[in-house]
């Protein structure tokens, strides 16, 4: 349990650096800004309560706010996350419901319901976020066009990711076991 | 009564919702000049420090080329001082002359964070309050306008990046002074555009864009870009002016904030005539 809540911590701080050092600083095409610090918010675990969820998106959020000097923007956005995902994973629930203690991931759930699952919440995050910071609706289209762009190299980076993190978990498992 | 309690308890994730996103609202609506200084100093001292090691990465990646630029400046500067040394005789006795004193200073800043990549971008600057930096004040390198400072702490200040949805700078074309206001549309960071331009005046392609005297925030006669194309649109009465940068906004590292003495006294003579014409 203790350690499930310092894997929760490390990941935090581990995406959260990364955002800032790394991907804001990337430029692709000056059209496409990946978040991939909400891969953290989607693989938070299940059974995560829904207070406590919408808490710790607002955490997260003020966190990349503060590097990025957009006060509000992300928190903003990562509560709309926050707000959809359980409602989400209940309409995409298995048959047989979810496991106590599961954490969303490609390995356990799938690569197409883990797509999906996460497309739906990364597009709902990045629509809040851009129409949030253009604030009118006179660019509507150029920003939509933006948000699809951004969503889906964002979804690719979270596809990435999970394969890439996927093996140090199996490797602390077996070290329990 | 205890009904309404009921709704609101069996609805408290929904509500919880709407009272957190609303705080966040509050906070994006008050995240104009000045305003909740106090949250963002106690934190940024932290973002800041992290934000100044890794700007000194960039800075060792980005060396080759500064060190051209920084050349380059050294030169311009000496061909200025040789100038100078024949109207320095003269000037000396002007000095207490009340006709001549300095309008502008300038202070010199490491830009120590930058985007480019969004509709609204921010610069962070390694100068602040102690060294006499204030909002509102204007931002420029040797090539052309970066943009306005925001906020200020002791040590660092942010600015609003030309690079900005709610930026906008009063350009003139500097063949024939005719001046409009300078905007950026969101898509390529090395393009402007000109607004406000009437269709009889005469522009061409490569004319050079600089500053207004109107403006209590930059010196006049900065070079801002030059046209790159000129529509006219029909049933329109404006050109509309494409513009490309001088500024590039991409590789920034030094730049100097402007501190106009006189700043205070023209806005105070302005603000008398909004407040006749009410």
């Amino acid at each position: 349990m203790i350690l499930d809540i310092l894997r929760i911590i490390l990941r935090f701080i581990v995406l959260v650096t990364f955002q800032v050092l790394v991907l804001n600083n990337v430029q692709l095409g000056g059209f496409i800004n990946p978040y991939l610090y909400v891969l953290f918010l989607i693989t938070l675990p299940i059974s995560t309560p829904k207070l406590l969820l919408l808490f710790v998106a607002l955490v997260t959020g003020l966190t990349i706010d503060m590097f990025q000097n957009t006060v509000g923007m992300h928190a903003s956005a990562c509560l709309f996350l926050a707000f959809a995902r359980p409602g989400w994973l209940k309409m995409i629930a298995p048959r047989d419901g979810y496991e106590a203690d599961a954490i969303p991931s490609i390995k356990k759930f799938g690569f197409r319901w883990f797509a999906a699952y996460s497309f739906v919440l990364i597009l709902i995050h990045h629509l809040a976020l851009f129409y949030i910071e253009v604030f009118r609706f006179s660019e509507f289209f150029s920003t939509f066009f933006r948000v699809i762009l951004s969503s889906i190299v964002t979804l690719l980076l979270v596809i990435i990711a999970q394969y890439i993190s996927t093996k140090p978990s199996e490797r602390l498992q077996r070290a329990g076991a | 009564m205890r009904l309404l309690f009921l709704l609101l308890w069996r609805n408290n994730f929904t509500l919880f919702f709407i009272l957190l996103q609303s705080f966040c609202i509050y906070l994006i609506i008050n995240n104009n000049y000045y305003q909740h200084a106090t949250i963002l100093n106690a934190t940024n001292s932290v973002v800041t420090e992290v934000m100044e090691g890794y700007s000194y990465v960039k800075e060792y990646i980005h060396l080759r080329e500064n060190n051209e630029n920084l050349a380059k400046e050294n030169a311009s500067l000496r061909e200025m001082l040789n100038d100078a040394k024949y109207d320095v005789d003269s000037s000396r006795i002007v000095v207490n002359d009340s006709i001549n004193f300095q309008q502008y200073k300038y202070i010199t800043a490491k830009v120590i964070n930058n985007s480019i990549n969004h509709r609204n971008n921010y610069l962070t600057l390694n100068r602040g309050s102690l060294q006499g930096v204030k909002p509102e004040m204007g931002v420029i390198t040797s090539k052309g306008i970066v943009g306005i400072v925001k906020q200020v702490s002791e040590h660092y200040c942010t600015v609003m990046s030309f690079l900005h949805k709610d930026t906008r700078i009063s350009g003139m074309i500097k063949r024939n002074k005719f001046f409009g206001s300078l905007v950026w549309d969101g898509v390529d960071p090395a393009i402007a555009t000109l607004n406000e331009i009437d269709k009889t005046v005469p522009v061409q392609k490569g004319d050079t864009i600089i500053t207004t005297a109107y403006s209590s925030i930059f010196p006049a006669g900065i070079m801002l870009g030059t046209v790159v194309e000129s529509k006219l649109n029909p049933g329109s009465n404006f050109h509309q002016i494409r513009v490309r940068l001088s500024t590039r906004f991409d590789n920034l590292s030094y730049v100097n904030i402007v501190d106009n003495l006189m700043k205070n006294e023209q806005r105070e003579l302005e603000s008398n005539n909004k407040q006749d014409d009410k």
